[in-house]
């Protein structure tokens, strides 16, 4: 018997795909936000604290980029809230996770930029007589940040396409949303088609977005 | 009453590891005066500048300027000051670089304003007009919305000579601000040098420009492995003098092109 692609009925369940395509969107976006904010703590303490407190960073950072995401996703929703008293959603657990994830991987990604920043343009900062705090403020930070774009990108667009580990736990993403049509339609293969062009689309137009955001901050060194 | 130079470095000592880059420098420059370091590569002139601003930690001796010790608190045993303490001191001194260090995220104005609203505290306004007026001095008031990638280097120079003489130093530092330039270049920098001199800005300078130099100066000093070997009037230093064997070949090697 030969099998007949048949999208009708992926299309009638499209607006499933498209909420789950927002959601990614979402959960990525906020996830590299908070991560942002850990990494970038993180990285700043780590080029200024002890051996002690760098121990602790680079364990952390270890830990996250050496277990398997889907496991991370399972401890969190699954085994968090039997050591600590706190009921959540999976999809704020899953935000927890992915920020935890992505968080870890920007430590790196900050730590790498602080140290790319030239050492004339701390020098001039220093020579005009500004502080530790406003060397970092106004010459560190802004320029870490600019050297730091290209891979903050390719950080955002592998964490969209990590939103799909999401489903395991029920978050109604995009991945989500395809599952949920195999189980209605039984149409696996056109669901699957349609969702990886999603997925690709989707991160092409990323990619697209970012490199203009690239273009306009460059630096030159 | 004994006339105090602004700057006074007494038997400063700097050593990177067990390579020792200054042995006991002496120098002194008063107020308006406008002193050039010559010497060979690896002599240690760039060494002496960033110590003048505690870019770089000193071992022994002293450096002061209008009486206050740049790196150690007053008064004590080569206590460091705090950082604080030394973002405060190094306001007292500009440094121009070879390398014009210019901040590229920000734009020419910006990058001359950053000092004069963090550091001198002044408004957004105050620090923007005193940026104007210096970027006019340097001819670039065209340029104050550019970013440091959108000039060329003599511009970028430039830029760097504002953002330090806008923060009012008392002695203004430049280590060869036109070698990484284009010869075509170096003109436009050195003239906004020599208008800076007839100022009366006090600067201490390091160039292999010989011929400016000796046009510029009050006083060269001519540095040899990390020590003062020959020092005096630009017209002494420059005659060979002193049947200084160093200075001689090193002042040789200019002749017959520049001088
Ligand atoms: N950060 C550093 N660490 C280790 N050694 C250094 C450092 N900076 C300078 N040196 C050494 O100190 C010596 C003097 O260097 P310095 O840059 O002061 O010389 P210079 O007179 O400015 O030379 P040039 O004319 O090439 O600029 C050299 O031997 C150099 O290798
Ligand atoms: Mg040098």
């Amino acid at each position: 018997m030969g099998y007949h692609l048949n999208f009708n009925l992926v299309w009638r369940h499209f607006d499933k795909l498209l909420n789950g395509l927002v959601l990614s969107l979402e959960l990525a976006l906020l996830s590299i936000l908070i991560g942002a904010v850990i990494g970038l703590t993180l990285a700043v303490w780590y080029v200024s604290a002890g051996r002690f407190a760098r121990g602790l960073i680079s364990g952390y950072v270890e830990v996250i980029r050496n277990v398997p995401l889907l496991l991370l996703v399972y401890l969190v929703f699954y085994g968090l809230p039997t050591v600590v008293n706190i009921a959540y959603d999976a999809t704020t657990s899953f935000v927890l996770t992915l920020s935890l994830y992505s968080g870890a991987y920007l430590v790196e990604v900050f730590r790498s930029g602080l140290d790319a920043v030239p050492r004339g343009q701390i020098d001039a900062g220093r020579a005009i007589g500004l502080t530790p705090i406003q060397r970092l403020a106004y010459v560190r930070l802004p320029i870490m940040t600019r050297i730091s774009l290209p891979a903050l990108s390719n950080t955002f667009i592998s964490l969209f396409k990590d939103t799909s580990i999401a489903s395991v736990i029920a978050v109604p993403e995009l991945t989500f949303g395809a599952q949920w049509i195999n189980n209605t339609t039984f149409r696996i293969v056109e669901v699957y088609l349609v969702v990886t062009t999603i997925y690709l689309i989707a991160g092409y137009m990323i990619l697209l977005l970012l490199r203009l955001v690239e273009r306009r901050f460059r630096v030159e060194r | 009453m004994e006339v105090v130079p602004l700057l006074a470095i007494e038997q400063l000592s700097k050593s990177f590891g067990s390579n020792e880059v200054l042995k006991s420098v002496d120098l002194s420059v008063s107020a308006g005066e406008v002193v050039t370091i010559i010497g060979p590569s690896g002599s240690g002139k760039t060494t002496l500048l960033r110590c003048v601003n505690f870019l770089e930690f000193y071992d022994g001796g002293s450096i002061r300027i209008d009486g206050s010790e740049v790196g150690f608190r007053d008064g004590s045993q080569r206590r460091r000051r705090t950082e604080r303490d030394l973002a405060r001191m190094r306001a007292e001194t500009g440094m121009v670089f070879q390398s014009f260090n210019l901040f590229p995220h920000l734009t020419a104005e910006q990058n001359v304003t950053l000092g004069l609203q963090q550091v001198r505290g002044k408004s957004r306004k105050d620090a923007r007009d005193t940026a104007r007026h210096w970027l006019a001095r340097v001819g670039l008031e065209h340029k104050a919305g550019s970013l440091p990638s959108e000039l060329s280097g003599g511009q970028q120079q430039r830029v760097g000579i504002a953002r330090a003489v806008a923060m009012e130093p008392k002695v203004l530092l430049l280590d060869e601000i036109t070698s990484a330039l284009d010869p075509e270049l170096v003109g436009e920098v050195l003239d906004v040098v020599t208008q800076l001199a007839a100022d009366g800005m006090t600067m201490l300078m390091v160039t292999h420009e010989i011929a400016f130099a000796r046009d510029a100066s009050h006083r060269i000093v001519f540095m040899a492995d990390g020590r003062v070997s020959a020092e005096g009037s630009p017209d002494h230093i420059m005659s060979g003098a002193d049947g200084n064997d160093r200075l001689e070949a090193f002042l040789s090697r200019f002749r017959g092109s520049r001088i």
